[in-house]
Formats: structure tokens, sequence, C-alpha cells
């Protein structure tokens, strides 16, 4: 340390003023962003419908509950090493700002001190090992978890702009719109997914039920969830795979067990023939369509493109790109571009007629 | 001497024919020279890069906006991460070096000049060949033009079979170039920082931002190639038919994830440790203070530059990885906030009880520090495995880079332009458009990048053409693209005033910042060779030592 | 203000720094010693993988000769360094030829192992993921043999037009690190390629 150059002339009065307003604007400051965040999330939130809010701040599931709680601690003692780390920086700036008339003469020259050196360097040590250990104990808790009796499987393939979900046990197929029964304490029955890819990485994020886990080609993940609240909770693909990555949307559904084993008892169910829609099943069967797309009890059985046994009992069509009703089922067939371009389907150039028919006998697969 | 000089030297100069003049900057081989084309090329870029997130933000500003087809959002994409990272932040970073190093070191050029020349070539050709992409990437109809797998480039999506036509081959071989390019510069830093100190420069005694560049420098040799191997083989995959991510023959898609973070991680402290450099050359001379804690400084850059070897993983925490290896790397990921912390505080210790200058530098400054500091705080959140399994992928990571790079090292740089351009040009800035360009910038930058964390946390992915109404992104990303919109006007004050005060801007003489660096001791612009006699040096802080005669620094270090 | 007001004027120790030859050449490796681990590890990770034939077993060969004459490059050309700094340009010369024979004889023999490998046994770089790590990690070393050989060929036009004199011995030397180092990385090659991988 050298001497110092002079001390301030400032009087004691004018210091301790200027200290009292200073402490209001580093508070007003320090309020205003998040304040405005806050607000501003609160009262955006309603124009939409909550329940529409992929949100992380409002979990339905054990994994993504203990996210939660890791988070809002690390929001916690970032926030404290914020506040801190900014008032010390608004107030020195306010403090030692050059006033005018300043005698031109250069301050103290201070080149260090050990002490307070040391002192910065240990505390963030112990912050960073509460920090290290907390999330080890999430992290073991989240990926280690047992397999309960009970447990739903279900094999996740992601494809080029869509999920294919396959549940071995249940021999189930179905696309781009996951169903799960609802867990309860009492009776758990969470869901174990295996996630795989049949061509470029993807990843599962459903936020309010768990964090996202990759689907990547030639390896096989693994992620679980236990919803306990109905109802349909909104994701989408989270790792970029292509053209259309932002239209691989995915929606789980959470059903009451009962209503859950009325839907596994419909997906089993085969195409019952159905003559008024020969026409339409003789096109669909004589064009490249078979070649790509499965209907249980017919010939069709590709596995390129979702299957369509159960189509009508989707509410959407194309992973989540459109609703599924006629116009956009006939609007698809016809174009698929004109829904989502760069989709891997390619338009099967059919005239009206044929087009008519064809939609036809897909109505018919519910 | 310096005005009169100038005159002269600008007489001399547009005396001689225009042609000579390029024909003399394009076979340069001195440092000044590469430095500022290293610099205005970059900037070239910045523009360019930026139009492209422009772009962007014009179709993200309400849902199914149909301003741009997917695939040409997803080349914009693309484009912007690529250039931004290659072709904007890393040539001006090493414009910045090549031209300072060797004045601030007492030096008269790099240790090796021609190599230097090499390495600023390879990157403009580097930049060339992936703009080229535009022209030359359409090998099969319909395959498109410019690359659009994204920045990291991810297997399986570059092999032949999802990635048709030329696209993805001029984005590897632009890489491949560029890199070659930037070992060479790192190279070049190391061995001019290590043997091209004037006498009595120690390295004890080396200013801080030498100091840094040489931890670059060490960086750079140990990063870049890594990425250099992994385009070989991408080229081995694309151009001969090998298979090291070829998924369908047994390749692995997580042997390039690791193969790009080795490179990534580290790369992003190339980036920023040259920001903090500026930062630990303007605080001091802006505080009137020298820097506080010079030696832990330089350590918590080493530590810092070795801990970035062993977080790669930390961009992987959702491939599935063991819960111990999340653990790891979690570790890792969050220790390294104690060096970076320290030097937050270290420069809060030198404004602390200084004589604060709120000039446009210092103004820039302070930005950085507050930025940086939210910065690394979003850092820690994604750095927590659990937590980041909710972000990752998110416009939260987004947001918590560019809150790094532009909130931090383009702050950081800005105040670098502001700070130097009188020593590279021989005129000062324009203040009052500086300020105007810092306030705007500030808005603009705020008004982008807060409200991009929020979107991030409801569930929206990045890199999505579009998006669904009604999940509560729409307000966001409206604010976000009007933050956008301010940061180009902020920019274009920038440019202008560059172009302006180059003509009339005051004359800035030796030393115009009182500062204490060698650099201030030579005329400005510096003549050619840098300094007519070789300084010697008895402190690090050798003009404060001539200026206070009576109380000079080498008495006390 | 004149720069002039620095000069040294009490007389101090004398002001030393490193050779930037060197330093430069040792960043160099350092950023090659990277590229290569990067092969390797690819490699040795992949080891086994392949998902059809041929395996290293079924074609691989010890190539002994060709190691043996590669080490002793590496004493061969730390003779004719060490020649030139005795200013005995004439063994120079010699041992300097005798570096770029043995490097020769090594090159010539990794382009027979490869014809056989692809016209004998039907191993191509798109063969399998054996093919593809092999010839990238073994080509990449003989691409640095063969830039060495080049500048070795170089030096030696020099000394045949008796352009070589004994203040080049820094160079050379500079020169020679780079050869040790392509050394020992086939050090590494050869004991993960036919050893480990085999
Ligand atoms: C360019 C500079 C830069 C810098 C300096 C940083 C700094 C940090 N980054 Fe960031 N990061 C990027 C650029 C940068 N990052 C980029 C470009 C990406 C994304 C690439 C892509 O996906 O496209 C990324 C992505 C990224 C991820 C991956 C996100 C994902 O995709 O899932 C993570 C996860 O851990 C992370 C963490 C960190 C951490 C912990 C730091 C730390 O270094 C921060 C340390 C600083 C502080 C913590 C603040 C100061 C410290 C104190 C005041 C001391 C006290 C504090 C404590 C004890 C906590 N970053
Ligand atoms: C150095 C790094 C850097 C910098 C400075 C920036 C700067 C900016 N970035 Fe960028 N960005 C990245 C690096 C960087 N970015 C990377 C690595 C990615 C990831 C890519 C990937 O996912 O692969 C990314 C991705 C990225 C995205 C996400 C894309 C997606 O995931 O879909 C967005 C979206 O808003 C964005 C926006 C911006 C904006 C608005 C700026 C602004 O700060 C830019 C301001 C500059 C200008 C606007 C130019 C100057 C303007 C003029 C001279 C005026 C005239 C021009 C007009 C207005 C027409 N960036
Ligand atoms: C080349 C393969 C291919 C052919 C041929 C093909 N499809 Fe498809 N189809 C796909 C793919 C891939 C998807 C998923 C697209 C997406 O969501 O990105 C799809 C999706 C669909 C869907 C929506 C399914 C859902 O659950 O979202 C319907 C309906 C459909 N196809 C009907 C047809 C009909 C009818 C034909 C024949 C006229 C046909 N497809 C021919 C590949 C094909
Ligand atoms: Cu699938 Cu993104
Ligand atoms: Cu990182």
């Amino acid at each position: 340390m050298r001497k110092a150059s002079t001390a301030d002339a400032d009087s004691e009065v004018r210091q301790a003023r200027q200290v009292r307003s200073l402490a209001r604007e580093v508070a007003a400051i320090a309020a205003l962003l998040p304040g405005v965040l806050l607000a501003a999330t609160l009262c955006f939130g309603a124009p939409a419908d909550p329940s529409q809010i992929p949100s992380i701040f409002r979990p339905q599931s054990t994994p993504a509950n203990s996210i939660l709680h890791l988070s809002l601690l690390v929001l916690a003692i970032t926030g404290a090493i914020f506040a801190v780390v900014f008032s010390l920086l608004a107030y020195s700036v306010r403090k030692f700002r050059q006033r005018d008339g300043d005698d031109g003469r250069e301050p103290a020259q201070v080149y260090g001190s050990n002490q307070v050196e040391l002192a910065w360097t240990v505390i963030p040590i112990l912050i960073v090992l509460v920090l290290f250990l907390a999330t080890a104990r999430v992290i073991h808790s989240i990926q280690d978890a047992p397999k309960p009796a009970g447990a739903i499987e279900v094999i996740a393939i992601g494809h080029q702009f869509w999920w294919e979900f396959r549940y071995p046990t249940l021999g189930v197929v179905t696309a781009n719109e996951l169903h799960v029964p609802a867990s309860n304490p009492a009776n758990s029955t969470p869901t174990f997914l295996t996630l795989l890819s049949a061509d470029t990485d993807h990843s599962f994020w459903v936020p309010q039920l768990a964090g996202k886990t990759d689907l990547i080609p030639n390896r096989s993940n693994h992620i679980w969830i236990d919803p306990q609240e109905t109802g349909v909770y909104l994701g989408q693909c989270a790792q970029y795979c292509g053209t259309q990555h932002a239209k691989m949307l995915l929606r789980v559904y959470v059903d009451s067990p009962q209503q859950f084993d009325e839907w596994v008892r419909e997906q089993k169910r085969l195409w019952v023939s159905n003559d008024t829609v020969a026409e339409g099943r003789r096109i669909f069967e004589t064009t490249a369509c078979v070649n790509c797309h499965a209907v249980a009890g017919t010939v069709a059985d590709g596995r390129f493109g979702p299957d369509l046994t159960h189509l009508m009992s989707r509410d959407t069509i194309a992973a989540g790109a459109a609703p599924n009703t006629r116009e956009n089922l006939r609007a698809w067939i016809e174009q698929p571009d004109s829904i989502k371009p760069g989709s891997l389907m390619p338009a099967m150039q059919l005239n009206e007629k044929d087009l008519e028919a064809l939609t036809d006998y897909l109505e018919t697969l519910r | 001497m310096s005005s009169e000089s100038i005159a002269l030297g600008t007489v001399i100069e547009s005396a001689r024919p225009i042609g000579e003049r390029l024909h003399d900057w394009v076979v340069t081989v001195d440092h000044k020279k590469l430095g500022i084309l290293y610099i205005l090329y970059a900037l070239f870029f910045l523009v360019v890069a930026g139009i492209e997130a422009i772009i962007m933000r014009i179709q993200l500003i309400v849902p199914h906006n149909h301003f741009v087809s997917p695939q040409t959002f997803n080349r914009m994409m693309t484009m912007h991460g690529t250039t931004m990272i290659f072709f904007m932040v890393m040539p001006i970073l090493f414009g910045f070096g090549t031209y300072l190093i060797p004045l601030m070191i007492g030096a008269r050029d790099m240790a090796f000049p021609r190599l230097n020349a090499f390495s600023f070539w390879m990157t403009a050709f580097g930049g060339l060949l992936l703009y080229f992409s535009f022209i030359g990437g359409n090998g099969l109809y319909g395959a498109g033009t410019a690359p659009d797998v994204g920045w990291w480039a991810y297997a399986p999506l570059t092999s032949r079979a999802f990635s048709v036509g030329h696209s993805t081959d001029f984005w590897t071989l632009a890489l491949l170039v560029s890199g070659i390019g930037s070992i060479g510069a790192g190279v070049n830093f190391i061995a001019t920082i290590l043997c091209m100190r004037c006498p009595g420069m120690t390295l004890g005694k080396m200013p801080l931002l030498a100091w840094l560049n040489l931890v670059v420098g060490g960086m750079v040799i140990f990063c870049i190639s890594p990425l250099t191997a992994a385009q070989i083989m991408l080229c081995i995959d694309r151009y001969l038919g090998g298979h090291f991510f070829d998924t369908q023959a047994g390749g692995s898609a997580v042997l390039w994830m690791h193969f790009f973070w080795i490179f990534g991680h580290p790369e992003v402290y190339i980036l920023v440790v040259p920001a903090f450099a500026f930062v630990s050359e303007i605080v001091p001379v802006f505080s009137r203070k020298p820097i506080f804690g010079y030696p832990i400084m330089v350590a918590a850059t080493i530590a810092i530059g070795f801990i970035s070897f062993s977080v790669w993983a930390h961009h992987m925490f959702t491939v599935g990885m063991s819960a111990y290896g999340n653990s790891f790397f979690v570790f890792t990921t969050v220790a390294i906030a104690v060096p970076t912390g320290i030097k937050i505080f270290n420069w809060l210790g030198t404004m602390w009880g200084g004589k604060i200058l709120l000039r446009v530098p210092m103004l820039f400054c302070i930005g950085f520090l507050f930025q940086f500091l939210i910065a690394g705080l979003t850092g820690i959140m994604l750095g927590t495995a659990p937590f980041n399994w909710q972000l990752s992928g998110s416009y939260f990571v987004v947001a918590h880079f560019h809150y790094v790079i532009v909130g931090g090292i383009v702050f950081a740089l800005f105040g670098a332009f502001y700070y130097w351009y009188p020593k590279m040009s021989g005129r000062m800035c324009n203040e009052t458009l500086g300020k105007w360009h810092f306030w705007l910038f500030l808005i603009g930058f705020h008004l982008t990048f807060d409200f991009m964390h929020i979107p991030g946390i409801l569930g929206m992915p990045r890199r999505i053409y579009t998006y669904e109404p009604g999940r509560g992104w729409e307000l966001w990303n409206l604010i976000v693209t009007i933050g956008a919109f301010f940061q180009a006007a902020a920019i274009l004050v920038f440019v202008v005033n560059l172009l302006w005060s180059l003509r009339k801007g005051e004359p800035a003489g030796n030393d115009p910042w009182d500062a204490w660096t060698l650099e201030w001791s030579t005329s400005s612009p510096p003549p050619d060779y840098d300094f007519a006699t070789t300084p010697v040096v008895r402190s690090r802080r050798p003009l404060w030592d001539l200026k206070h005669p009576e109380d000079p620094d080498w008495k006390y270090e | 203000m004149s720069s002039a007001a620095y000069t040294r004027t009490t007389a101090e120790p004398e002001w030393v720094l490193p050779s930037r030859g060197r330093v430069g050449m040792f960043s160099l490796i350092g950023a090659e010693s990277a590229v290569f681990t990067i092969f390797v590890v690819a490699y040795i990770f992949y080891i086994g993988k392949s998902v059809a034939g041929p395996t290293p077993a079924d074609v691989l060969e010890l190539p002994i000769l060709s190691t043996i004459c590669l080490l002793s490059s590496s004493l061969t050309i730390h003779l004719a360094v060490r020649a030139l700094h005795q200013a005995k340009v004439g063994a120079f010369g010699l041992w300097w030829f005798v570096t770029m024979a043995l490097g020769t004889i090594f090159l010539v023999s990794t382009g027979r192992e490869w014809h056989h490998l692809i016209y004998d046994k039907g191993l191509t770089v798109s063969t399998n993921l054996f093919g593809t790590t092999y010839y990238s990690l073994v080509g990449l070393h003989a691409f640095h043999v063969t830039v060495g050989l080049l500048i070795i060929a170089l030096a030696m036009v020099f000394t045949l037009f008796r352009k070589v004199k004994p203040e080049h011995g820094e160079r050379a030397e500079v020169f020679s690190l780079y050869w040790h180092f392509v050394d020992v990385v086939w050090v590494i090659v050869f004991t993960v390629v036919y050893i480990i991988g085999r």
C-alpha cells in the first residue's frame, strides 16, 4: 500500500445524505428489474389459458417438482450474490465518481490486499460447495430412482418431425400424443420412457412433467414421469433436428386410470372393414401410402410415417401442426407443405375425387 | 510532434495512387495494419450477421409468421451463430491483440510477421468460403444453399443422408481453414509475448492485456485444434465416405458432441478473456488507480484457462450421462465461478477509492461488469444439471450466452474501440455520439436479452422458426424483436461515429487518456517501427513512473 | 513526450528472452498433439465397434522395419544438428541425408502396407469404422512425415548447393523438434493401432 494523496474534503452531512439517496437509487434499480419481470409475467399469464403455458414453474410430476425445488435454491443463492455485487458496483460508481471541481490529484494508489482477496476467494468456494452438494443430491434422486412394479413402459422414438410411441407390454402403437395414467402416491403408476431415435437427435421435453432428455440414434436414454393431475401437458422437441424442428410438438394426455384402460382397449382394436369407404381404402393401399404408414388389420405396414390405425383418436395431425379436422386432413394429404413445409411426407398428386375418397377412408380409422 | 507529422503523413499517403495503397495493405506484414484489417473485416461481419439476426427476429415477432420459410430461418440461424463466433468476435479480438500486444510490450512487431499475415488471410478466406455457400451450396435440386445445421452441427444431421448438397461442406471447410488461421494467431501471440518483450519487462511486469492474451494463445492452440481435428473427420465422412459420425454404420453421434464441446467451451473463454483484458486496462485508467491484486488476476486467468478444459460436458447434460458424470461436470462448472468472481471483485477493488471518470470507454466497462455478473449467474443456473434439464435447448440458454457475448464481450469491445481508437487513428471519437451509442445499445440490449429469458422458462425451445400462439410467449418475443432494432440503431450510430471521427475528430496526441502503458508513449498512430528507440521499463506502469518521478511504481512492486 | 525517455541509463543485467523459433515450434507441437489426441481418442473409442469386417486382427501386420527406421531417424537428425552446431557442414549433410533416407523408407513401407490393405484385403476408408479410423490416424501421421520430408529435402538441396552455414544450426534444431514430435506420435500410433487395437 501507498500513502494517501489527500483526504476527501466532503463534510459528514453531505456524505450521509449522499449515502441515503444512493441507497434509495440502488434499491429502486434492484427492485425495478425483477419487479417488471414479475409483474409482466403475472399479467401476461392472463390472456392465454394458463394450463396451456408449459412453464417450468408449474410442475405436475415428481422429477419436475424436485427440479423446481433445486431451481428455487439456486435462484435464491444467485439472487443474493447479484444483490451484493450489484450494490457494490452501484455504490462505487456513485461514491467514487470524479466530481466537478476536482483538484486533479491522483487518488491513493492501492495495489491490492491479501486479506480482502483471500476473503473473496474463500466465500465463493463455500458457496460452490453448497451448490454442488445440493445439485448432486437431486441428480441422483432423479436419475437413479428405482422402477416400481406398477410402472407403465413406453418406447418413444424420435423421427424427423414426429414422435412414435410404443407400449411394448400393452401392445399399443401410437404417434405424437402420449397417453399415460395419472399416478397417485398410494398406488404409484409412473411411466418409464425409453428414448430412441430413428434418424437425427431430438429431445423429449414436457416442462411440467420432467426435464428434457435427448433421443439419440444408436443409444437408448431413459426418463420417468409420474403426473398426478389429469389433463393435457404441452411440450415439444428441444433438440434441433432439421427443417421442421419447430413443428415437432408433443402432447401428453394424463388420463384417470379408468380412462387410460379404456384408451388402451380402443387402441388395440383392429380396423373393421367398412364397405362405404372401399374406394378410399383401395387408393390408400395402391398408392405409396402403405410404404410409410401402418393400419393394423390391413396390408399397410410401413413404419417410416406415423401409425394411422387410430388416426381419428388423435386431436392433432402431423405432430401437433394442425387440429385433426377433415379439412386439415384433406389439405395435408393434398400438400403436406401447406401445413408443415419441409415435412418428410411427399404430396401424392391425387385428384379431387380420390382425395375425397381417401379422406373418407382415413376418417374411419378411429 | 504528433499532429504535424500525422498531417504530413496523410498528405504523403493521399499523394500516392489508390491502387498502390491498397496493394500495401494486401501484402502488409505489419502488425498494426493486420490488426486493423482484422477489425474491419470483423465489423463487416458484425453487420452481416446482425442483419441475419434481425431477419430471425422479424420472423419471430408474432406466432405463425410467414416472413421467411423454415429453411431460410434455419440458414439464418446457422449463419448468424457461425459468423458471429468465428468471423466476428474471434477476428476482432485477434485484431486488437495483434495491434496492441507489440505496442504494449515495447516490441516492433509480432514474433512472426509473415505468419501473422497468413493467419489473417486464412481467416478471411474462411469467411469467404462460408458465404460462398449461398452461391455454391446447392449441389442437388432443392438441397438449398447456406448450411442449416446449427452452429454445433450435431451428427448425424451433417451426414450426407440428412444434409444433401454442399452447404455443410462449405461450413466444415470454412471452419477448417479459419481454424488453421486461428492456430497460427495463437502460436504468434505466445511467441510474441514470451520472446519479444522490451528490456525490463519481466513476466510479472507485463500489462494484464499481454498476460491475458498469453493465456488466450495457449487456449487457442489447445482448443481450436480439436475442432480442426473434428472438422477433418467430418470432411473424411462427407468426401471419402468415412463413418466417424455415421450412426448407420455404428458411428457415434455423442462422440461429435464431445469433440465439439471440448473445443466449444474453452472457445467461449477464448472470446471472453480478451474482453477481460480490455476491462483490465480501461478500468484502472479511468479510476486513476493501478489494477487491484495484479498477481491474483493473473492467477485467476490461468485458473480459468485450465478449468475451462474440464467443463465441456455441461453442454451435454441432456444426452443421458450417468449421475456421476453429470455430478462431475456440475462441480467443475460451478467451480469456474471462483476465479471469475475473483476477477469481478478485483475490478471493483480497482474502482473502489478511485476517481472514476465516466467517459465512454468506462461507461461500456461498467455496462460489462453489470451484465457479465448477471450472465455468469445465469450460467451457474445452467450449470446445475437438473435445472439445466429444464433450461437447456431453450431460449434461456440463448439469453444466457447473448448476455455474456453481447452484454459482456461486445460491451467491452466497444469500450476498447473508444479507448484505443485515438491510438489507431490519431483522432478522438466523438464523445456525444459515443454516449448516444452507449445508451441506445444499453436499452436495446436489455430489451432484447432480459426478456429473452422468460419464454425459455415458459418452455420455448431455441432454433424454432415459428411457435404456437397461446403459450404465453407472444409478448416476450415482441419486446425482444423491438430491442433488436434498438441495437441496430446503436450500431449504426457507432459506425457513423467511427467514420465521422476519422476525418473530423479532435487530434488525439500521444496520450489522450493520461494512461500508463507503453502504447501511449509513441505517436498516434504509431510509426511503422512502433518505437524510435526500444523502451525500457521498470514497473507495470512505465508511464506512471515517467509522470511521477518523485513517486514511481517500481518502488512498491 | 518521446519514448527516448525509457532508454536504459544504468548498467543492468543482460536482458535475455527465449528464442522465438523454439517457443513457436513448441506451441505448434502443442496444437498438433491436441489434433492427434482427438484422432487417437476416436480410434480407441471405435475399437471393436465396426458392424462389418475386416477386423484389425485379420489384416494388420506389425510394421517393425519401418518403425525402426523412423525411430532411428530421430537419432540421425540429432547428430546432424549437433554437427552443424560444431560447424561440421559435411557431417551435417551426411546425417541429414541419412535422416531423409530413413524417413523415405518409412513412407514407402506405409504406402506398401496401404496398397496391400486396399487391393488384397479390400479395406478402404468407407469399408467400416476400422477402415475409417485406421486410414485417418495413420494417414494423418503419414501426412506429417511427408511434410517433414519435404522440408528435409529442401534443406538437403540447400546443403548440396553449399548454402547451409553453421549459423543455421538454430533453425535446423527447431525443425528437429518437429521431427522428434512426429516420431513420438508414431510410438503412440503404433501402440494404439498395432498393439492395443489388434
Ligand atoms: C462467451 C462467453 C461465455 C462465458 C464467459 C460463459 C460463462 C459461463 N457459462 Fe456459458 N455459454 C456460452 C458462452 C459463455 N458462457 C455460450 C456461447 C453458450 C451456448 C452455446 C450454444 O448452445 O449455442 C453457453 C452455454 C452454457 C451452458 C450450456 C447450456 C445448455 O445448452 O444446456 C452452461 C451450462 O452449464 C453454461 C454455463 C456457464 C457458466 C457456469 C459460466 C461461468 O464462467 C460464469 C462465471 C461467472 C459468474 C458466476 C459471475 C461472477 C462470479 C461471482 C460474483 C462470484 C460468486 C459467485 C458464485 C460463487 C456462484 N453456459
Ligand atoms: C458473437 C456472438 C453473437 C452476437 C454478437 C449475437 C448478436 C445477436 N443475436 Fe445471436 N446468436 C449467436 C451469437 C451471437 N449473436 C449464436 C452463437 C447463436 C446460436 C446459433 C445456433 O443456435 O446455432 C445465436 C442465436 C441467436 C438467436 C436464436 C436463434 C434460434 O435459436 O432460433 C437469436 C434470436 O433472437 C439471436 C439474436 C441476436 C441479436 C438480436 C443480436 C444483436 O445483438 C445483433 C445486433 C447487430 C446488428 C443488428 C447489426 C448492425 C446493424 C446495422 C449496421 C444497422 C442496419 C441493419 C438493419 C437493421 C437491417 N441470436
Ligand atoms: C415417404 C413416406 C410417406 C408416404 C408415401 C406417405 N406418408 Fe403420410 N406421413 C409420412 C410422414 C413422415 C408423416 C409425419 C409427418 C410429420 O409429422 O412431420 C406422415 C403423416 C401423415 C398423416 C398424419 C398422421 C398423424 O398422426 O399426425 C397422415 C394422415 C398421413 N401421413 C396420410 C398419408 C396418406 C393418406 C398417404 C398416401 C396418399 C401418405 N400419408 C403417404 C410419410 C409418408
Ligand atoms: Cu425433433 Cu427437434
Ligand atoms: Cu460452456
